[in-house]
């Protein structure tokens, strides 16, 4: 293919005149005139109760109010790979903030004014509030009807426990890998809950009109997805796909939070209930925090054996996930992280159990990262001390055990092409690898650390992504795909392939945010795979319009198709030099022939893509035998920090990462990923954490006591690095980066402060104050 | 209780009926349509509802409607009546924003900042945006967007001085 030089470029953003100007529309601010409808949402008080009655009669009786719905009018289970949640509450709460009822009515005020008067009797039951309470024999069900729940067939729930899903992956013979190693190293590392912070809050409207068409308005990652949810939880009312519409304009921020279906569902129930009026949830920055979906929370117990001359013999991993109240998304963070979880090295004998177990915190679900970040805090820790402990670099002792293409992964599968050396040699040499920094303020202690990540797409083997694109008058192009532009860069990167196909400039192609009425499908915008899975797509449908160009040429003129090629929006002919026929000429009004009539119509292109080697069957023993991922996308992290021992206080001097993007369509996307991930990371193992009270509240729920990063919170300097080892299946060879530049945060952070000071901490985040306790206990020591 | 205020907004004279209750961020979307100011927090944490208010930034959700009676306010769709401002083409050209939410607070935050400082340093740049909060970009493209402006405005200062 002729090379129109528009890959490995960075043209502005085509979302940037419409995000400085005011332009962009999010979802708040679609006017629905004066017939909106506001609705407010009674939450339940208790971390675990039984709800034995609701009287809304009050609340109904306030004027203007519309409707009070409870869980008794929409008894229907939902969830995108387990049915295990209703659309509100019934019968029993299992966290605090749970949505019992709705009121809907005129204003907000109104709405929240009668919220107040909805008398729900609770009958208080113990809550469980951590992995060891969930486990415990004997304890707390939170949900007794876990055996009978709907679920994909690549979950593992177990009845009458807590477990909702073990994924358990075998290969080798660990203990017979523990007896070769010369050193094993064994330690458990907690990780906290997070929340992801889009500073858009979740907003749906819902309108259900009488003509029986639901449509929603939502702030979401998943247009598609949730019309399946929708579709598959109001079947039992009549609801066909067909009669669902999902339009999601700009959605400020997603990070995972705004993935499947959390409280969207309740837009989708109270537009139904309002029959005739649109209604509008839109969550509170404190409802964000406790009623979309969370981070899970971790117990990782960790073992892994290796021999003097560096090579890992075996790892024993055991993930206890506290994966909240339902897990409908969340099991399969679980189940990514149990085929994973080794981190990105050759482990020839292993056994990961990864647990996802339900507890009576708020729903735990995608973040940024799929659980990598949680597993690779130990996994790194580990690795570092392991090489300290044989005696050996710990940059060295990666390099030996990282994994390389063809190598066989902890599944039985082989690994695809990487640049893991690369990214290991240029990230040593960015910052500067064995140079012990002198501390800039006198008294200050300075700590180096180095981290390897990984992480591939969690999806079912059959997500798929198809692409429409249709020419103007002028050459121009409309691309209408179902990915979101969460500030990624993606309506960018699409047009970049779209236009490198068909010699069309990025400033003559228009990306359409979706409307499952009109753009093609795409299965979701998470998992770092839209580049790759809809970039493939969108190269489809190129393809497709280039061929009926050449098609239309070829009667028209009669140049044998395979002579034509497309160059500056032309049609030009290797046979005939003086051929250029331009696209705006003909794309929409076709090539008039001798005798006045027209060859052609209005060129469109259509594609699509499913990869279709993935398999999501194996041996729920040993997960031997299935192809879960598609591919892995791996880099290299390291920082140089400062420390006051005195207070504990780090301050990032340089972080550097470096990323195999197969490809970078779009180099300058790449590092804005690289920048915003890295700030995002050090967050989480900073100070970032959700802090609950004995009875389950989040003590934090707002931005006053969850601090995020400001612009005074980031590191003195961030080196990103793009790496190019092509996926073959990609796009131009590109695959995905999103996730991946949050994910070895929190090792880099743990290893500088025990490089610095000595001390190890294993538990995020790794606060000022724990530093400096940690310095003051290994003093008195 | 309905109070009438006129105030200009955008260069436009308006006159609304506001409840007493009713903030300035509430009156710009919900009666004026002026839409770029956003709703992130509702407490001032996130600085994304940021507005000039005759002149001097302030967090609209924080402010009554009623305070900005007789008073001029600036939104971004106030800052590109005759094309984008240089700082908006900085902030287009070098990728200072991700998802755009917060960008009409940042940019409002920078428009202050560069018309009392015009040639400001990084670390006052950063202090100045400390109050918008943006989960996406890592801050960095933002700085530097506005650190360009900030220095052309001063080249083209020095330009003059010497021509």
């Amino acid at each position: 293919m002729a090379d129109h030089g528009q890959i490995g470029k960075s043209p502005p953003r085509i979302d940037g005149p419409d995000k400085v100007t005011g332009a962009a529309c999010f979802v708040d601010d679609i006017d629905f005139g004066p017939d909106l409808l506001h609705a407010e949402i009674v939450e339940s008080p208790h971390a675990h109760a039984l709800i034995k009655g609701v009287d809304t009669a009050a609340a109904a009786a306030v004027p203007g109010v519309v409707c009070v719905v409870t869980g008794q009018d929409f008894p229907y289970h939902f969830g995108l790979y387990m049915k295990d949640r209703y659309i509100f509450a019934r019968d029993r709460v299992r966290f605090v903030g749970e949505q019992v009822a709705a009121v809907v009515a005129r204003d907000p005020v109104t709405a929240r004014r009668a919220a107040r008067l909805v008398r729900v009797d609770y009958e208080p039951l113990p809550p469980v509030l951590s992995v060891e309470d969930a486990l415990r024999e004997g304890g707390t069900l939170i949900h007794p009807g876990l055996g009978d729940y709907a679920h994909v067939p690549w979950f593992f729930p177990r009845g009458d426990t807590n477990i909702a899903h073990w994924r358990k992956t075998r290969k080798g013979d660990a203990e017979a890998g523990f007896r070769e190693a010369d050193v094993v190293l064994e330690d458990t590392y907690t990780v906290p809950r997070y929340a992801h912070c889009a500073i858009e809050t979740h907003v749906i409207v819902g309108r259900l009109d009488h003509a029986r068409r639901l449509t929603l308005w939502s702030s979401s990652q998943s247009p598609y997805t949730q019309r399946h949810v929708f579709a598959e939880a109001l079947a039992p009312l009549g609801f066909r796909h067909q009669d669902i519409r999902v339009v999601t304009p700009y959605v400020g921020g997603g990070f995972g939070g705004k993935a499947g279906v959390s409280m969207e569902i309740i837009g989708a129930a109270l537009a139904i209930a309002a029959k005739g009026h649109p209604v509008k949830v839109r969550c509170s920055r404190e409802m964000e925090f406790t009623n979309t979906y969370q981070r899970q929370g971790l117990t990782a117990r960790l073992k892994i054996g290796a021999r003097r001359d560096g090579t890992i013999t075996a790892m024993e991993h055991t993930l206890h996930w506290d994966a909240g109240a339902y897990v409908e998304y969340g099991a399969n963070v679980v189940n990514a992280a149990g085929f994973s979880a080794t981190g990105p090295y050759r482990v020839p004998n292993l056994k990961i159990d990864s647990v996802c177990l339900y507890t009576n915190l708020p729903p735990g679900g995608p973040y940024r990262g799929f659980g990598y970040s949680e597993f690779l805090f130990g996994v790194e820790s580990h690795m570092t001390r392991l090489a300290q402990k044989i005696g050996m670099d710990p940059v060295e002792f990666r390099r030996r055990n990282a994994i390389a293409e063809g190598d066989t992964l902890a599944y039985g599968a082989a690994m695809n092409p990487s640049g893991m050396q690369e990214c290991i040699e240029k990230t040593a040499r960015a910052i500067e690898w064995g140079k012990k920094e002198e501390p800039e303020v006198p008294g200050r202690v300075t700590g180096k650390a180095f981290a390897l990540l990984w992480k591939a797409p969690a999806m079912p083997p059959n997500a798929g992504s198809a692409a429409f694109l249709k020419f103007n008058e002028d050459g121009s192009l409309n691309l209408a795909v179902s990915g979101m532009e969460i500030g990624q860069g993606y309506m960018t990167v699409m047009a970049q392939i779209a236009g490198e196909v068909l010699s069309v400039p990025v400033e003559k192609i228009r990306v359409e945010t979706p409307d499952t009425d009109r753009n093609a499908y795409e299965w979701q915008t998470v998992g770092s795979h839209v580049t790759w899975a809809c970039g493939n797509a969108v190269r489809d449908a190129a393809l497709e319009a280039r061929a009926r160009i050449f098609t239309v040429v070829n009667r028209a003129h009669g140049h044998p198709v395979e002579s034509l090629y497309l160059e500056d929006e032309c049609v030009r002919c290797r046979d005939d030099a003086g051929f250029s026929l331009p696209l705006r000429d003909f794309v929409i009004l076709g090539i008039m022939t001798a005798d006045g009539t027209f060859r052609g119509g209005p060129i469109m292109g259509s594609g699509m893509f499913m990869p279709e080697f993935a398999s999501a069957l194996s041996d729920p023993e040993t997960s031997q035998g299935g192809k879960p991922n598609v591919h892995y996308t791996v880099g290299a992290g390291a920082v140089s920090l400062e420390i006051d021992p005195e207070t504990g206080r780090m301050r990032i001097r340089k972080a550097v990462l470096a990323i195999d993007a197969g490809k970078a369509i779009n180099p300058e996307l790449v590092n804005g990923q690289i920048t915003g991930g890295l700030v995002q990371g050090f967050a989480t193992a900073l100070y970032e954490d959700m802090r609950f009270d004995a009875a389950g509240r989040l003590l934090n729920p707002n931005f006053t006591d969850y601090k995020i990063p400001t612009a005074m919170d980031v590191p003195d300097e961030m080196v990103p690095i793009i790496v190019e080892v092509a996926q073959p299946d990609g796009p131009f060879g590109a695959r995905g980066v999103g996730e991946h530049t949050m994910i070895p945060s929190a090792p880099l952070i743990a290893d500088a402060v025990a490089d610095a000071l000595g001390v190890r901490i294993t538990s995020m985040p790794i606060t000022a104050e724990k530093v400096c306790l940690a310095c003051r206990s290994a003093k008195r020591t | 209780m309905k109070t009438t205020i006129t105030l200009r907004i955008n260069g436009e004279s308006r006159s609304f009926d506001v409840a007493s209750g009713e903030t300035l961020l509430e009156m710009l979307r919900e009666r004026a349509g002026v839409k770029s100011p956003k709703i992130g927090c509702e407490r001032g944490d996130c600085g994304s509802c940021t507005v000039l208010l005759d002149g001097r930034t302030v967090r609209s959700c924080l402010v009554l409607a009623v305070e900005a009676d007789g008073r001029e306010v600036t939104t971004v769709e106030g800052l590109c009546r005759d094309g984008l401002t240089p700082l908006q083409e900085a902030f287009v050209a070098l990728n200072a924003f991700q998802c755009g939410y917060c960008a009409p607070g940042v940019l409002m935050t920078a428009t202050e900042l560069l018309a009392r400082n015009p040639d400001p340093t990084e670390d006052e740049v950063k202090e100045a945006i400390a109050g918008n909060l943006c989960r996406c970009t890592g801050y960095e493209p933002i700085v530097r967007a506005i650190m360009s402006v900030g220095g052309r405005e001063a080249r083209k200062r020095g330009e003059k001085d010497s021509g």
